[in-house]
């Protein structure tokens, strides 16, 4: 699978025809004068900075708030092909919780030898003290990203696994948002799913998920880091959208066996929260004592009831990439079936064969350290320098249990406007699920993240990716 | 609500009228430095400086006062804690804060507002520029006054925004009073002199009630008439009995959302029985200074108090 072999646009046929699901699109587009577009796309960006739709960058002084390239022209995804796709997203996610579940109970999948121990008892994400133990709702992944990218017109495949805090579920309501505003038209001629009930099916998810300890009606927190921190804005966004308290852990403490808020009021009892800080601060009593971010005291409230903690502590271990490279295993393993979404082909380095593979082609592939994300401390090796390959190396060998390889797909391309009018981009795509104890909500698109740099395949927006609109057409 | 929302919500609007406040100051400044000589201009612009609370500050930078060194200070100076910029940085700061509190409205113009004083201030500010700079910041202040009073919802949120707006507002009347107060006084009289008048036109100004004041009286101007209608007019917007009652109806408010009262109610109330029934006469009878004293200082005691009785803090 390399750039030559497979190249796939998801508007364009080779022979240059239309595909069916941009059919309206296209005429539409066709139809706009140019300087109009080139107007809106102005507009576009003048709308996210006034309503303050940015990420947080931090510099060498001050924190700087930049906005994510935002491309007005949507990826359109035909109502059958999403059918399909969520048939084996929801696979794969109740492969995920069961997983979960037992990997911190009987451990089968270990006892039957279909994945090694050693998997996660050298994974930092695995906790010890949430063995025995099982959340409200036996729920541990209430909210997953799963990225996927596609390389021909049926091809798709899990790239990543985001079990642990996905984010860019903003992005997905806000882009939605700033298309209707802009072409409202647009919306009258081409049936598209909405996402807009996103944060309602969020609460209402949430809530199906409350601790035993739980009075009345649920009472939802977000826990966010702060301000200065990068997602900042989602986290308000997603408080505002769902009527949820938007809390610190400052604000927090833990008061006669329940995890309080401080209002003004007094404290009141949280039953869920929804957090989106990393295990280690949630509470320092048990993980990290150095940190002023957590709640002394919240994981014996935890297990005892008193509280939901979204997503369970210790969920990190599936967005771990050697995790993800026994996915095909796990998925087979608790649903009995085989894997409706295929992963992409990987090598796990710590195995000898696959490691004295992966160096003799590092020039083809994409090396990925396990724990990594956000596109840092990869090697893609089509286009890295002879020099960065060679440092890659020294890493690589130095400690290869740390990476597992990958070949350098060739990513669909949709078009994005520029300039020039359009022009075909690799993208991605994150759709975002739901999971409470009787239900699995695959909210139809998500979060499409497109290279805005020509033939570059890096869609992160740490690293200069942008956003589009994602549409599922109606049947 | 959370404390370190309502926290949030109360600095936002204490900020916000500190800014609008600074930039009445100037833009008063402004209109009489242009009628002075030289020397008179600096002792003016001095006078401003301090006005603002921002002396030391001003003379830590600077060893003399000319108008651009000082509006460029008020304005957008990085060794000022107290300029504009600042104010609005803080403003926007805590709106973000209280983000999934305020109408979406509400939102929209403070980042606007703040978008738009950012990039005025980003470069230093030519004698040309100043006015327009000036009226954007008071224009800011009215475009997020009209949204919080078209959008928001009449909750605690609304009523600690408010609270810190009429404590913030009395505070800055009661000390451009107490900086000006020597003018002021019965005994202090060029009868007839336009030094005179321009100076209290000048105070008048500063918290703009120049309109207001002539409206009521008749083109009459004393210090008197002034004195009585910046410490007791209920009509006056800006004055220290519009702001005290305003500022006792919120915490009434609150309390009520609350179902309790709290230590601010209770210095509300005492404070109340101070001022009932004042008269001028007895101000001055008492002094100027010290009852602007006592005034700031049972203020900044209510604010500590709403901040307690509501947890702002632990």
């Amino acid at each position: 699978m390399t750039e030559a072999t497979s190249k796939f646009d998801e508007m364009k046929q080779p022979d240059g025809g239309i595909r069916p699901a941009y059919e309206e699109y296209r005429q539409w587009h066709e139809e706009q004068a140019s300087d109009l577009l080139r107007r809106k796309h102005l507009e576009a960006e003048g709308n996210f900075r006034r309503t303050g739709i940015t990420f947080n960058v931090y510099g060498e002084n001050e924190a700087e708030e930049r906005l994510i390239p935002f491309d007005m022209v949507p990826r359109i995804i035909d109502a059958g092909e999403w059918r399909r796709l969520t048939r084996g997203i929801e696979q794969r996610v109740r492969a995920l919780n069961a997983f979960m579940y037992d990997l911190y109970h009987r451990q089968e999948i270990i006892r039957a030898g279909r994945v090694p121990e050693r998997l996660f008892r050298h994974n930092e994400a695995w906790l010890p003290n949430m063995v025995g133990f099982t959340p409200p709702g036996g729920v541990y992944t209430h909210i997953v990203g799963i990225d996927l990218v596609r390389t021909g017109p049926d091809e798709w495949f899990v790239l990543e696994d985001n079990a642990r805090t996905p984010s860019g579920v903003s992005y997905m309501l806000e882009n939605r948002e700033t298309m209707m505003a802009m072409f409202p038209e647009l919306f009258t001629r081409v049936a598209v799913e909405p996402v807009s009930d996103y944060p309602r099916r969020l609460a209402k998810s949430l809530a199906a998920c409350a601790p035993p300890a739980t009075k009345g009606k649920p009472v939802v927190a977000v826990l966010t880091p702060g301000i200065y921190n990068s997602a900042y804005f989602e986290h308000a966004f997603l408080a505002d959208q769902m009527g949820a308290e938007l809390v610190e852990g400052s604000d927090l403490r833990v008061v006669d066996g329940r995890v309080g808020m401080r209002t003004t009021r007094g404290f009141q009892p949280v039953d869920v929260i929804y957090r989106r800080i990393d295990d280690d601060f949630l509470d320092p009593l048990t993980f990290n004592p150095s940190s002023v971010l957590g709640i002394p005291g919240i994981m014996d409230v935890y297990r005892a009831g008193g509280v939901t903690i979204a997503n369970a502590p210790g969920t990190g271990v599936c967005d771990d990439k050697a995790i993800y490279s026994f996915m095909p295993e796990i998925v087979e393993f608790y649903t009995g079936e085989r894997p409706l979404l295929p992963n992409v082909q990987t090598w796990r380095c710590s195995e000898a064969d696959s490691l004295a593979y992966v160096l003799d082609n590092l020039g083809d592939l994409v090396v990925k350290e396990v724990h990594g994300s956000g596109g840092y401390g990869m090697l893609i090796g089509p286009t890295a320098t002879r020099r960065e390959i060679a440092l890659f190396r020294k890493k690589l060998e130095a400690n290869p249990t740390n990476y597992i390889a990958q070949p350098t797909l060739s990513l669909s391309t949709c078009p994005i406007f520029t300039k020039k009018g359009l022009a075909p981009r690799h993208v991605d795509l994150r759709p975002f699920v739901l999971v409470s104890p009787d239900n699995i909500d695959i909210t139809p698109g998500g979060l499409t993240r497109v290279a805005m740099k020509k033939g570059s395949l890096v869609v992160n927006s740490s690293q200069g990716g942008g956003t589009k609109d994602t549409w599922v057409l109606k049947d | 609500m959370l404390g370190r929302t309502a926290n949030g919500m109360f600095w936002m609007f204490r900020y916000l009228e500190r800014a609008e406040n600074t930039a009445r100051l100037l833009e008063a400044g402004l209109r009489m430095a242009l009628t002075r000589d030289l020397v008179s201009s600096e002792e003016e612009w001095r006078s401003v400086i301090q006005t603002a609370g921002q002396r030391s500050a001003y003379e830590a930078r600077h060893s003399s006062y000319t108008g651009i060194q000082a509006w460029n200070f008020i304005l957008r100076d990085k060794d000022n804690p107290g300029s504009v910029l600042e104010m609005f940085n803080q403003v926007r700061t805590n709106a973000r804060l209280a983000r999934n509190v305020i109408s979406s409205e509400l939102w929209e113009a403070i980042n606007e507002s703040w978008m738009q004083i950012k990039e005025m201030l980003a470069r230093p500010v030519t004698q040309s520029a100043v006015g327009q700079v000036v009226g954007m910041v008071r224009r800011g202040g009215t475009l997020v006054h009209g949204a919080m009073a078209g959008s928001m919802l009449r909750s605690e949120g609304y009523h600690f925004a408010r609270a810190g707006t009429f404590i913030e507002r009395g505070e800055s009347t009661a000390r451009i009073l107490d900086i000006k107060y020597y003018l002021l006084l019965p005994s202090f009289s060029y009868v007839g002199s336009t030094h005179d008048t321009g100076q209290w036109d000048t105070v008048l100004r500063s918290v703009s009630g120049d309109r207001g004041y002539r409206f009521l009286n008749a083109g009459q101007i004393d210090a008197r008439g002034i004195v009585e209608f910046l410490l007791l007019d209920e009509r006056f917007p800006r004055s220290l009995a519009y702001c005290h009652g305003a500022l006792r109806e919120n915490l009434r408010a609150l309390a009520t959302l609350h179902g309790a009262d709290g230590v601010s109610n209770q210095l509300m109330r005492e404070a109340d029985t101070k001022l009932a029934n004042l008269t001028v006469d007895e101000v001055f009878d008492m002094g100027l200074h010290r009852f602007l004293i006592e005034f700031m200082t049972s203020n900044a005691a209510i604010a500590n108090a709403i901040a307690e009785d509501y947890r702002f803090t632990g």
